[in-house]
């Protein structure tokens, strides 16, 4: 048995017989109450509770480590590797049998309880020691699977490919399965496909009033509609700014650069907010046009024109990232090739240009397409009676009418149209791609674009650009007056209100945002690090070994994606609310959420920075007799480090500005910024919430800068072999 | 540090399978400790993935491998005691030529001082003292060969393997890195393996050869028997030039075949071949062009000439087809059209079975 088994080992025991197996409500560090009656009572271990009686049925669990435990010493090589993959596969199985047997009180699978000697007993949710048996159970499976051969013997491969699946098993694809299993089951608890078939069916969804009569057409229509209409619109305003940017003289590339990074550390919801300060009724804009022009003021802003705008306005820059990378991924000898055979500038776009940009131009639709389905901050603030799936999903569970029912068959709707978008791109655009960089020089020049298609995309972009500099002058200067629209006394008013510190009597931060803003910057830095980790490791994986089931493993990750984040809090909540996992209203639950969210994030940029290092280093790296762990850390993270920096910033950023997903998540105890700031956008006090969004703005390029600080250059001599050719592609920041 | 010298290596009927490609298909072949052997073949012959194979960065599907007479059939690459030079160098970029070449020594747990001084060693003989504080890409190409070799020694392993580690290297300067790897090898005693398309290169380094093609072995041996005495058409047209020609085996004596090259008859070693088509390797310097209507040999007519310097490129048409001449010394260019006849020297033609 290798040291690193023996260690798994001792992990498992420490969680077996010296942690807490249960969650224990009220545990603190500095007030160790909850701890009286250790090791027996709520905050006792599994070996002693087991064998005081409370609990026999964790008993077996621990019988598994023990045989394993039996072969410590043993030099025989496959005996030691088949009682481990039997120990630990037992043990595992076990681990969840009673589980999922044994929650409360009547509820969980009463014949399967019965099987392992528990009818009847209740158990609350699991906590670290549980957790700590569990890793230690999965890794001595793992470490008998590679004495076995398995990805070439390495211990480190096995555990880390065990410990990610793992870890997507237990919270992507569990909470999924929970969302499906809620939607074909009644208020009951029992299956009821009819039941399902007729939630589908409901009117409220397919209903096609707007069409046949004059009343709202159903919530998966109009999510429909918007999606199309956002996904054109953003690409045509995306490929306009590109084209005019990468093929004319046009002035203002770092600024327009610098524009689309903007809308990254913007929370989602916040352009929405901006555009009811202009628009609304009581906007300013609307309050000039009445009092110049007599205009009256409406609510035309709320409904499907205002809830696009937003999404337009969130959304362009990002198909304009991705597009700017197409156009300049076409080869200019091509175009020039197409010149020195006779045609003119307008002929060479319409041949060669256009139709190499095709499938550039489908991707950053379809990402459109997704993000619109996915948004939920601006329908919610901007969306009036006109109802998308997102919002509709959190007003069935959070609204006056819970029915979780609903909310799932809803969901499972939401999550179809983002997958099926989702499959098209990957299917059907995955190798079409016709843009080529490759290593050899490209000396031709670009050619100048063709003069009307100039002046159409300059007309296109001229009122997008101006409206996105008139809204972050609206964010800027929002907070610092009395009333945006109705009276411009400049006021620090807001900033007090949201973030007063009282000095009087030591430090005392007073103001009502400070409790929320630190929750956000404590969970944001918690889940950042974890979330690059996670996925630099999967990445990591997915690129450098092989083994079976890599690509379900790839397919997993990629699809995570694609769940939009109002489905996988609904999942959370659904899945989480109840044992063997019980972690809803805790601070646990949010950082959780978001590393699973952001993980994909950090396994794209992964996988980006990955595909630039040439392999063979790993290989003269392992020739050297460098485990995979070292050759992990001492070559490929320090020639990885511009995609940590960019996992770790996309996921921090992230952490702080999304909402869909954690909406459902907070607690009174544990109140995010965003949630925060929704709430008082819902309670009419724009000032304060602009107020804030421009502070979590300023926060976030701040914890950036810090971000690439710390993290810090790779060196690579003076002579840079390893060009990075192109920046990693845009995450789609699925809301 | 104990040195563990030398060790040999030996595959029993390996396979590599990746889904449905066989890359490698039950090899058999033994290299002696202390021995320089080469594979030699095509691009996708399978002779990198062997190599991969010895090095334990793929695990056989099927089969035996044994280092040092031990079973490392499952071992994976940390486990083996073997260095590998790559193709691309695989320099790590963001560390200096001393830490690289002392990069082994230290992930083995060595002190630095200990890595430093025997990396140091190593650089010294391979003759870059003096360049420890540079980064790879401050080196020439040479130079990043340099290091990858001394990185790659610095551990002593019981193997040494090269993946074609001359291809990004200028025509000049391979001829001398190899020769430089060869004394190095002869000095050190060290156990090579050598992968390359190169057959001159092959030939030049080599003790024995190991020419594979489409995932087999088609003939090991010295370069010298593998050059005049090709087991098949393949060995005889990749090692060196051949011109393979149809024939006619009359009789077989004594070891002894009569062979008929169209009309000309000549007596060859039988190579265990029975009367009957066959066919014959002809290396181009074997044939040499005499005065038209000599009797005993083949006429033909000139087709091209062409100077290379030392020797002239020759195509003549003949009764068996076009044949490749070579003709070495300052001889006259002959013209197009001009009636020759060919006739064969007494070596350089070996009897090969016909496909």
């Amino acid at each position: 048995m290798a040291p690193a088994t023996r260690l798994a080992l001792l992990i498992g025991w420490i969680g077996y017989a010296l942690m807490p197996w249960y969650l224990v409500e009220g545990m603190s560090l500095t007030s160790l109450g909850w701890l009286s009656e250790y090791p027996f009572g709520k905050a006792g271990s599994a070996l002693a509770l087991s064998f005081s009686g409370q609990t026999p049925w964790l008993l077996p669990v621990g019988v598994a480590l023990g045989l394993a435990t039996a072969f410590i010493a043993s030099q025989d090589r496959p005996l030691v590797a088949r009682a481990l993959i039997w120990a630990g596969l037992v043990g595992i199985v076990l681990f969840f049998a009673q589980g999922f047997a044994i929650t409360l009180k009547d509820q969980g699978i009463p014949w399967l309880a019965a099987l392992v000697g528990a009818a009847g007993a209740a158990q609350p949710g699991v906590g670290g020691g549980a957790f700590l048996t569990l890793l230690g159970l999965l890794l001595l499976l793992c470490h008998g699977l590679a004495y076995r051969g398995i990805c070439r013997g390495d211990l480190f491969t096995t555990s880390a490919i065990g410990v990610v699946i793992l870890l997507i098993g237990l919270f992507i694809f569990f909470p999924v399965s929970i969302i499906l299993k809620s939607a074909l089951v009644d208020q009951n608890g029992a299956l009821a496909p009819s039941a399902f078939i007729a939630r589908f069916l409901d009117s409220s969804i397919w209903g096609l009033g707007c069409v046949t009569s004059n009343t709202n057409c159903g919530v998966a229509w109009n999510t429909l509609i918007l999606a199309v209409l956002c996904g054109v619109i953003t690409t045509v305003l995306g490929l306009a700014c590109a084209l005019l940017i990468l093929r004319t003289g046009m002035p203002g590339k770092r600024i327009m650069r610098a524009l689309t990074v903007l809308p990254i550390i913007t929370p989602p919801f916040v352009i929405g907010l901006a555009l009811i300060l202009l628009f609304g009724r009581a906007g300013a804009v609307s309050t000039l046009l009445y009092e110049w022009f007599a205009i009256p003021r409406s609510r035309w802003l709320y409904g499907l024109p205002g809830v696009l705008l937003a999404q337009v306005l969130a959304f362009a820059p990002i198909a304009f990232l991705v597009l700017i990378g197409v156009v300049q991924g076409i080869s200019p000898s091509l175009e020039e090739a197409s010149q020195t055979l006779g045609a003119r500038r307008w002929q060479t776009f319409r041949t060669v240009t256009w139709p190499l940009l095709k499938p550039g131009i489908a991707n950053a639709f379809l990402l459109g397409f997704v993000e619109s389905m996915a948004d939920f901050g601006n329908p919610l603030v901007l969306g009036g009676n006109y109802e998308v799936l997102a919002t509709k999903i959190f007003f069935a569970v959070v609204g006056a009418s819970y029915n979780q029912g609903q909310a799932a068959v809803l969901a499972v709707i939401l999550l179809a149209f983002t997958l099926g978008a989702f499959w098209v791109q990957q299917r059907w655009l995955g190798d079409k791609s016709y843009t080529t960089v490759t290593g050899k020089g490209d000396a031709g020049l670009p050619t100048p674009l063709p003069r009307r298609i100039t002046w159409l995309s300059a007309t296109l972009i001229l009122p997008w650009v101006a409206l996105t500099v008139v809204i972050y002058a609206v964010i800027v200067v929002g907070g610092f007056v009395r009333n945006m629209g109705r009276d411009f006394t400049p006021t620090l008013e807001h900033y007090r209100t949201g973030f007063a510190i009282d000095f009087s009597n030591g430090i005392f931060f007073e103001g009502s945002a400070w409790s929320s803003f630190f929750t956000t910057v404590k969970v944001a830095a918690i889940s950042a690090p974890l979330t690059a980790g996670i996925g630099l490791l999967t990445a990591y994986l997915l690129t450098r070994q092989r083994f079976r089931g890599r690509g379900m493993l790839e397919f997993a990750t990629m699809l995570s994606f694609a769940i939009p984040g109002t489905v996988l809090g609904v999942a959370y909540i659904l899945a989480f609310n109840v044992p063997p996992v019980e972690i809803t209203g805790t601070g646990l639950i949010l950082v959780i959420a978001f590393v699973f969210r952001n993980m994909p994030v950090g396994v794209r940029s992964g996988i980006a920075g990955l595909s630039q290092i040439d392999k063979s280093l790993d290989e003269a790296s392992t020739t050297l007799r460098a485990r995979s762990f070292t050759t992990l850390w001492r070559v490929v993270l320090p020639l990885l480090k511009p995609a940590l920096v960019s996992a770790l910033v996309y996921s921090f950023v992230r952490s702080m500005t999304a909402v869909s997903a954690v909406i459902f998540l907070v607690s009174a105890e544990y109140n995010l910024a965003t949630a925060y700031i929704v709430g008082r956008v819902e309670a009419g006090e724009f000032g304060l919430a602009i107020a804030y969004s421009s502070v979590l703005i300023v926060f976030m390029t701040f914890g950036i800068g810090v971000i690439q600080l710390t993290v810090g250059e790779r060196k690579l001599g003076r002579r840079t072999r390893i060009a990075t050719i192109a920046a990693p592609a845009p995450a789609p920041a699925v809301g | 540090m104990a040195k563990a010298g030398p060790a040999s290596v030996e595959f029993r009927n390996v396979s590599m399978r990746y889904g449905a490609v066989t890359a490698v298909d039950n090899v058999n072949f033994t290299i002696k400790a202390g021995e320089l052997v080469t594979l030699l073949g095509p691009s996708g012959c399978g002779k990198t993935t062997t190599l991969r194979m010895i090095a334990g960065l793929e695990i056989a599907s099927e089969g035996q491998i044994l280092i040092g007479g031990k079973d490392v059939t499952k071992l994976s690459a940390a486990d083996r005691d073997v260095s590998m030079v790559f193709q691309s160098y695989a320099l790590f970029p963001h560390m200096t030529v001393l830490e690289n070449a002392a990069y082994g020594p230290t992930v083995k747990g060595l002190s630095k001082a200990d890595a430093a001084r025997m990396a140091l060693e190593k650089l010294e003989l391979v003759g870059l003292k003096g360049f420890e504080g540079r980064y790879p890409s401050e080196l020439s190409g040479g130079q990043q060969q340099r290091v990858a070799v001394a990185r790659a020694l610095v551990l002593e392993p019981q193997v040494l393997l090269f993946d074609e580690p001359l291809s990004n290297l200028d025509a000049k300067l391979r001829r001398r890195v190899r020769e430089e790897i060869r004394e190095l090898q002869q000095d050190l005693n060290l156990t090579v393996a050598y992968v390359t398309h190169d057959q001159e290169e092959a030939l030049a380094v080599s003790d024995r050869i190991i020419v594979m093609s489409n995932a087999r072995i088609a003939q090991q041996g010295a370069p010298r028997s593998l050059y005049e005495e090709p087991a098949d058409a393949f060995v005889a047209d990749f090692i060196g030039d051949a011109n393979l020609v149809d024939v006619t085996v009359r009789k077989v004596a004594g070891g002894h075949a009569d062979v008929s090259i169209g009309s000309v008859t000549v007596s060859l070693p039988a190579r265990g071949l029975a009367p009957g088509p066959a066919r014959v390797a002809i290396r181009p310097e074997a044939l040499l062009i005499g005065e038209a209507g000599k009797p005993g040999a083949l006429p033909g007519k000139i087709r091209k000439c062409a100077y290379l310097g030392n020797h002239l490129d020759i195509m003549v048409e003949t009764e068996v087809g076009e044949l490749f001449v070579v003709q070495y010394g300052a001889r006259e260019m002959l013209e197009p059209g001009l009636p020759v006849t060919i006739s064969f020297a007494s070596s350089g033609l070996t009897l090969i079975p016909s496909a």
